[in-house]
C-alpha cells in the first residue's frame, strides 16, 4: 500500500515536472524541472527493480548532462543580459504528433499481454517479483555476452571526447 | 531510518564542534589569539557566532530569482545528507541495504552541484555566478579521480556495499562469509593469513599496498569536492567576496555552511570506511594478546556498537583534522593549476591505479 502511494507520488512528480518543461517560457526553469523529471524516472526504475540503471540515470543525466545544459543556459543568459525565453511554435502539428504517439503507445500497452511474459511468469512462480540487485548479473553479462557492444560504445565515447577536445582547441588557436 | 536518527543530529552537533575545532586549529597553526581567549578556551566564540547567525534577517536580494534563491541551500544540504544513507556506523548498525551502496552515494552527492548552480545564478550577482561556475567546474572535474579511486576499492572488495567492505577489513569477516580469508598485502602467494589477526593488517590500505597512493588521490579529490582549501577558489574571499553564497545571510547561509561541514564529514567517513578499516580496530591479535578482539566486541552486542562507533568516528575526525591542518598550512591554488592537477596528474594516475588494482585482485584469489 505504502509502496503504491510512493510509486504514484513519483509518477505524478514526473508528469507534473514534465508538463512544467512544456509550458514554462523560461528555459532555465525548464532545465531545472527536467532534473525533477529525471529523478522521478530514476525512482520509477527503482520500482521496476533496476537499481543500477536508476543510479546511473542520476549520475549520468542529472549529475553530468543536465549540469552542462544548465551551465550553458546560464552563461548565454548572463552574456546577452536578458532572460532566455521560448515561445511555442507549430502548436497544431506538435499536438497532433504527441496525440498520435500517445494513442499508439496506449494501444500497444493495452494489446500487450504482460502476464504471459517469460520473466514475469518465472518471477511469479518463484515468488520473488522484486529481485535482488542486478549489479552482479549486469557486470558479468557486460563482460561476457555483450562485450562487443560494450566496447564499441566505449570507443564511440572516446572518439566523441577526443573530437570535443579537438574542436575546443582549434577555436582557442584562432583567437 | 537510522540515517535520520543518528546522522542528522550528529551532523548538527558535529558542525558546531567542527567550527570550534577549525578555529582552534587555525589559531594554533597561524598563531591567532581570538578563538583562544573568548570565554573558557574560546568556547564562547562559537556559541556567540551561532546565536548571531540564527538571529540574522533572512535577506533575499531584490533582483534575485526569489523561488530558486530560497530553494538552493535546501537542495545542497539534501543532496549531501542523502549520501549519508548508505554509510554503516558499526558492525550491527548498517545504513541502507541497497546493493548499489557507494555508487548511489557518489551519484546523489553529485546533485549538490545543481544546488550550487541555482544558488549562484539566482543571486543575480557576478561574484555569486563566478563562484558557482568555479565551484561546479571544480566539483565535476574532481568527481572523476574520486570516482576512480572508489572504483579501485570496489574492484578489490568486489562489492558496492559499504557494510560488506567494512566487514572485509577486520576479524569479523568470517561471520559474514565462512569461506573468507585475508592474506598479508592481499597476496595469497605469501601464505600469511591475516583473517584471524585483523587490526590494521587487514585494512584496505595494507591489504593492497598501492592503496596508499589511491588514498592520497582520494583525499586530494575529497578536499576539492568539499571546496576546502587549498581548493577553495569558489569562495576565495580575496577575489570573490564569498563565492556562490555571497548573497546569502542568516539561517540560509548557515545551511550552506552546514552542508560544507557535512560534506567534509561525509568524505572523511567514506575515506575511513574505504581505506582505513571502517569500524574495525587498528590493533591486531598477536598470539595470546587478542588485542583486536578486546578492542572490538562480537558483532551484534552492544560493546561492538560502542567500539565500532568509536573507531569509525575517531578515524573520520582524524581525517577532518588533517583537512583543517591542510587548509591552514597551504596557500590556495590558481584556477589553471587546479585543473592541471586534476586532469593531467590525478586522472591519469588514478586510471593507472584502477588497472593495477585489477591486476592485484588477480593475485588475491
Amino acid at each position: 500500500m505504502i509502496q503504491q502511494i510512493i510509486f504514484y507520488t513519483f509518477a505524478a512528480l514526473t508528469v507534473i515536472s514534465a508538463s512544467v518543461i512544456i509550458f514554462t517560457h523560461n528555459v532555465l526553469y525548464a532545465a531545472f524541472s527536467l532534473i525533477i523529471t529525471f529523478l522521478g524516472v530514476a525512482a520509477l526504475y527503482v520500482f521496476a527493480g533496476a537499481d543500477f540503471i536508476a543510479v546511473t540515470q542520476v549520475l549520468v543525466y542529472v549529475g553530468g548532462i543536465l549540469v552542462l545544459m544548465i551551465f550553458s543556459v546560464m552563461l548565454t543568459n548572463k552574456i546577452s543580459g536578458q532572460a532566455v525565453t521560448t515561445h511555442s511554435h507549430n502548436r497544431f502539428l506538435g499536438g497532433l504528433i504527441g496525440l498520435v504517439l500517445f494513442v499508439l503507445l496506449m494501444f500497444g500497452i493495452l494489446q500487450a499481454n504482460y502476464a504471459s511474459l517469460f520473466w514475469l511468469e518465472k518471477a511469479q512462480s518463484s515468488g520473488n517479483i522484486i529481485q535482488d540487485s542486478t549489479i552482479q548479473l549486469l557486470g558479468v553479462k557486460l563482460m561476457s555476452d555483450y562485450v562487443l557492444p560494450f566496447e564499441v560504445a566505449a570507443v564511440l565515447l572516446l572518439v566523441a571526447l577526443i573530437g570535443a577536445a579537438y574542436i575546443a582547441q582549434r577555436q582557442m588557436d584562432e583567437k | 531510518m537510522t540515517t535520520f536518527l543518528f546522522f542528522l543530529p550528529f551532523i548538527l552537533t558535529y558542525t558546531v564542534f567542527a567550527v570550534y575545532a577549525e578555529r582552534k586549529i587555525a589559531a594554533f597553526i597561524q598563531d591567532r589569539m581570538g578563538p583562544m581567549q573568548v570565554g573558557y578556551y574560546g568556547l564562547a566564540q562559537t556559541i556567540a557566532d551561532l546565536l548571531k547567525l540564527l538571529q540574522k534577517e533572512d535577506i533575499v536580494p531584490q533582483a534575485a530569482d526569489r523561488k530558486l534563491f530560497l530553494m538552493a541551500p535546501i537542495i545542497i544540504f539534501t543532496a549531501i545528507f542523502a549520501g549519508f544513507a548508505t554509510l554503516p556506523l558499526t558492525s550491527g548498525f548498517t545504513g541502507s541495504q541497497a546493493q548499489v551502496g557507494v555508487f548511489f552515494l557518489l551519484a546523489v552527492v553529485s546533485l549538490d552541484v545543481i544546488g550550487i548552480l541555482i544558488a549562484g545564478w539566482s543571486s543575480n550577482s557576478k561574484y555569486s555566478l563566478f563562484g558557482a561556475l568555479r565551484s561546479v567546474a571544480q566539483i565535476i572535474s574532481y568527481e572523476i579521480p574520486l570516482g576512480l579511486t572508489v572504483l579501485c576499492v570496489v574492484m578489490i572488495s568486489q562489492s558496492f556495499d559499504l557494510q560488506e567492505i567494512s566487514y572485509q577489513q577486520g576479524i569479523w569477516w568470517p561471520t559474514l562469509d565462512a569461506q573468507a580469508q585475508n592474506y598479508l598485502f592481499g597476496l595469497k602467494a605469501l601464505g600469511i593469513e591475516t583473517t584471524g589477526i585483523g587490526g590494521f593488517l587487514t585494512w584496505n590500505i595494507v591489504r593492497m599496498p598501492l592503496f596508499f597512493l589511491v588514498f592520497l588521490i582520494f583525499f586530494i579529490a575529497s578536499l576539492a569536492e568539499s571546496n576546502r582549501a587549498p581548493f577553495d577558489l569558489p569562495e576565495a574571499e580575496s577575489e570573490l567576496i564569498g563565492g556562490f553564497h555571497t548573497e546569502y545571510s542568516g539561517f540560509r547561509w548557515a545551511i550552506i555552511m552546514l552542508s560544507e561541514y557535512a560534506m567534509m564529514l561525509l568524505v572523511s567517513l567514506l575515506g575511513a570506511i574505504l581505506f582505513l578499516g571502517s569500524w574495525n580496530t587498528p590493533f591486531p591479535n598477536i598470539g595470546s594478546m587478542k588485542l583486536a578482539e578486546w578492542t572490538s566486541g562480537t558483532p551484534g552486542t552492544w560493546i561492538a556498537h560502542v567500539w565500532g562507533g568509536f573507531w569509525l568516528i575517531s578515524k573520520a575526525f582524524f581525517l577532518i583534522f588533517v583537512q583543517m591542518w591542510v587548509r591552514w598550512t597551504y596557500p590556495r591554488l590558481r584556477v589553471d593549476q587546479l585543473m592541471t592537477l586534476c586532469w593531467k596528474y590525478l586522472i591519469p594516475a588514478s586510471l593507472l591505479l584502477v588497472l593495477l588494482s585489477g591486476v592485484w585482485r588477480l593475485l588475491m584469489i
